[in-house]
């Protein structure tokens, strides 16, 4: 199963979408430039491919939970990690102060998207650790750092995130856990979290878990809850690593996919209670959360385009390969390779123009956040995070529902043999589905779409990104890219049109707008990711007449933008309508009659 | 000891390259480019001396286009100390690249140089053998194993026969064979102290050396695709073809 990091690609996205030579020259990055970056794309690429990817198919085997509460991680995925750690891949975007290179989101994107391609599974426990030591960097005190980052952002150690419990799923006001001071600054740590990812494993010497939990006297309700450092051994003073605590994996789940990704049950205090330290402040630990939530939701959308391109990338090497009946309308009854079928042509068009609208979304998204913190003009800052806040549901959302979509085009792609697990383009179907739960299901990205992203601010951004994408039409209008433009133009005024409608009914009748609430949030996934690739076209017209240019890369990416504006962009008339006209019948039926 | 580390930039070893269409050589614009897999061999024998305390200073050299120098921060990022770019957009034939590398070694005196035993573009496998026979070196070439000494390195070559171990006297040029070593994956850090470490430039003029070159290259053709074989009916039929049509037997 091998994967060919498509690092052209990406350095497009990087390069000419998300201006990352403007990221470079950012307060704190100096350190970072294009060919620094293309230098970690390259090598990072060469560990994805080497030894990421390789392990892939057997991590499909599953980690093993043992009697005594441990936990093997899938055959292979301890050595891949100590190379990981070894060749310092942990520190990308971890802070400079703590070891890490704190290189910005953007580039730190672009080689997760490699370890997610190459390794969706094994890809989750830097992703899980990067949040955790995110959480900690922001939040949790001087001593606090000092004892878990530097070993963390080293990759020594990993982190988790233990939010979810069996009745506090996308309701975290439901958290039950408890602390209690214990006197001397620390705490015991009490509860049940379940789907806690890499929870248990035997890959690092200590896990650091992150864990929501009530103090006594915390009122209820979101307000409650504060944020506590739980190790799974505790750490002495020396930095050495003392008694195991009192925390355990009780059970892995079974699950669809992810198999190489041990989900954990985890029980705190069976033995009278986990010693945790409180981050920050108490009853602020569901705010704390959030502040790194828009990296993590970042990360997970970028997960799913990542896997629709491994799957991708799967379906054309079998597209190639499978000699399979005459090409439609020829005379010459020999069979050809089905790539030559119309429809399964039709089917990788889909498939890589998907992956590539929400690439460069992905990057604009993340380019963003490093405006969004780094910026020295505050009202730059300030849009720039109003930005952020807008396209992390599009870009968690958008990208995960069609990673389902796509993937399954990957498999229909490979006929009957898709369906059998040998051929492996299975795996990424299965692996795929998660994307679209965790980190937020698509509704709750939906509703906070219309909400605080859309209705809360008057629909300013929303109609700002519109505009933008208008003024692209216009672009392409004048450098003859007269159908993409018309299309892209009718997409926008129906989006317009949408937000007008959630602007209207958010107020006085919110469940009409949340009943079009996710049609609302694919639709603008589709006309901003028309805005990216109508972008990309501006630019590769323009590109592909300079000397030496690279002109199969350009003809590719061309005939890509044509797809997506013929394809995809129309889509968007029919979904607005849905949310527009729509919303009566989603809630019309009497509830009994279901 | 100092030891001098030649790299070569060739077209990525997974590229499947087209020969041109006017058959003046092989199409490689914008194709991905690395490091020849033999040279990046020899760069981590050249790390592993060091970290072994066996070598003191890694000087890497390449030859040839701008872009060279990507080729050789990567080698910085393996782990070499600095880098020397002799910059021309000549075509350079290994006896031209042996004559560079007979005058940076005359001024950068190292005790041991090391090879790829070929480049995987043109295959010739003599740069490493010029090169020491113009210097007046040892050369042990196809190495799968090096052991160096203070003032000899025995060296364990590939021959068709099964494996030499030749011991020469310092200094000498080794090239690289396959099995010699496993290169390992850049360290991020390394990648981003590569940038901060020297690469100096240099021009065949600046060292005397005519790289003009001595062999024309005719055409360039993509070999002839195999043609569908025929099945026979029994081992008979096979052995009359075999005399008669193919002339074998």
């Amino acid at each position: 199963m091998i994967y060919n990091a498509p690092v052209k690609e990406i350095r497009f996205a990087l390069n000419e979408l998300a201006e990352l030579p403007a990221i470079c020259s950012l307060p704190g990055y100096e350190d970072c430039s294009v060919d620094l970056v293309d230098a970690i794309l390259e090598e990072a690429a060469k560990f994805a491919e080497g030894v990421l990817a390789p392990i892939n198919k057997q991590g499909d085997q599953g980690a093993k939970w043992h009697s005594d509460f441990s936990v093997s991680s899938a055959p292979g995925f301890k050595d891949a990690w100590l190379q990981y750690v070894e060749a310092g891949w942990p520190g990308l975007r971890a802070p400079a102060d703590f070891g890490g290179q704190g290189m910005p989101a953007l580039v730190a994107l672009a080689a997760e998207e490699m370890w997610c391609s190459a390794n969706l599974s094994f890809s989750l426990a830097p992703l899980l650790t990067l949040g955790a030591v995110e959480a900690i960097n922001h939040h949790a005190s001087e001593e606090l750092k000092a004892v878990y980052l530097p070993k963390m952002s080293s990759g020594e150690w990993t982190g988790t995130m233990n939010l979810t419990e069996p009745q506090a799923g996308s309701d975290l006001a439901q958290v039950r856990s408890k602390a209690v001071p214990v006197g001397d600054g620390s705490y015991k740590v009490s509860g049940q979290k379940i789907f806690i990812t890499w929870g248990e494993h035997d890959m690092a010497d200590n896990i650091v878990h992150l864990v929501l939990a009530r103090l006594p006297d915390a009122p209820a309700g979101v307000k409650g809850i504060s944020l506590f450092i739980v190790p799974k051994f505790l750490v002495n003073e020396d930095g050495s690593l003392g008694a195991r605590n009192d925390v355990r994996c009780v059970s892995l789940e079974h699950k669809l996919g992810i198999h190489g990704s041990p989900t954990a049950v985890m029980s705190f205090g069976d033995e009278g209670g986990a010693i945790g330290y409180l981050v920050g402040e108490a009853n602020k630990g569901l705010a704390y959360m959030f502040t790194m939530m828009n990296h993590a939701r970042l990360g997970v959308g970028v997960e799913g385009m990542a896997v629709s391109e491994r799957a991708y990338q799967k379906a054309v090497e079998y597209a190639r390969d499978r000699v399979q009946s005459r090409a439609v309308g020829s005379p010459d009854a020999s069979g050809v390779a089905i790539i030559q079928h119309p429809d399964v042509r039709r089917m990788l068009m889909t498939i890589r123009a998907g992956v590539e609208a929400q690439r460069a979304l992905a990057c604009v998204a993340a380019a963003a956040l490093d405006r969004a913190s780094r910026h020295p003009v505050a009202s730059e800052a300030a849009s720039n995070q109003a930005l952020v806040n807008f396209l992390i549901p599009i870009v968690k959302g958008w990208n995960t529902e069609e990673a389902n979509i796509l993937t399954s085009l990957a498999v229909q792609v490979h006929g009957g043999m898709g369906f059998i697990e040998e051929t492996g383009v299975a795996q990424y179907y299965r692996d795929a589905r998660i994307t679209a739960i965790y980190e937020g299901t698509t509704g709750i990205h939906g509703l906070d779409l219309i909400g605080r992203k859309t209705f809360s601010e008057g629909g300013a951004t929303a109609r700002a990104l519109l505009e933008e994408a208008k003024l692209t039409a216009g672009k392409l209008a004048a450098a003859g890219f007269a159908s993409f433009a018309a299309n892209l133009e009718a997409a926008v005024a129906d989006a317009g049109r949408c937000v007008d409608f959630i602007l209207e009914t958010f107020k006085e009748q919110p469940q009409l707008a949340a009943a079009g609430s996710v049609p609302f949030l694919k639709l603008m996934g589709i006309v901003l990711g028309g805005w990216q690739m109508g972008r990309a076209a501006l630019i590769a017209k323009e590109k592909q007449g300079e000397d030496g240019a690279d002109t199969d890369f350009y003809t590719a990416k061309l005939a890509t933008c044509r797809f997506y504006g013929e394809h995809y962009l129309p889509q968007v008339s029919g979904l607005a309508t849905a949310v527009v006209d729509g919303a009566g019948s989603v809630l019309e039926m009497p509830e009994h009659l279901f | 000891m100092k030891v001098l580390v030649a790299v070569k930039r060739v077209v990525d070893y997974n590229v499947k390259v087209r020969a041109k269409a006017d058959g003046t050589g092989v199409d490689i614009a914008n194709a991905k480019m690395s490091m020849n897999p033999f040279d990046e061999i020899a760069v981590e024998e050249a790390v592993r001396l060091k970290e072994a305390g066996k070598a003191s200073e890694i000087v890497v050299v390449s030859m040839g286009v701008k872009q060279c120098e990507e080729t050789l921060r990567t080698a910085l990022a393996m782990g070499a100390d600095r880098a020397i770019l002799v910059e021309t957009e000549a075509e350079l034939q290994p006896l031209a690249v042996a004559k560079l590398l007979k005058e940076i070694a005359a001024k950068e005196a190292p005790q041991l140089m090391i090879l790829g035993k070929q480049a995987i573009d043109d295959d010739a496998n003599q740069t490493g053998q010029m090169a020491a026979a113009l210097l007046g070196w040892s050369q042990g070439t196809f190495a799968s194993k090096v052991d160096l000494a203070a003032e000899t390195v025995n060296v364990t070559r590939e021959i068709d026969g099964g494996l030499e171990t030749v011991k020469l006297a310092l200094p000498a040029v080794v090239t690289t064979d396959l099995r010699l070593n496993e290169p390992r994956y850049v360290k991020l850090p390394n990648i981003m102290a590569a940038k901060k470490k020297p690469l100096d430039k240099t021009t065949p003029a600046d060292l005397g050396v005519d790289v003009t070159p001595r062999l024309t290259t005719l055409k360039v053709a993509e070999p002839a695709k195999r043609s569908a074989g025929i099945k026979v009916a029994n081992a008979a039929e096979l052995v009359a073809k075999l005399k008669t049509e193919a002339k074998v037997l």
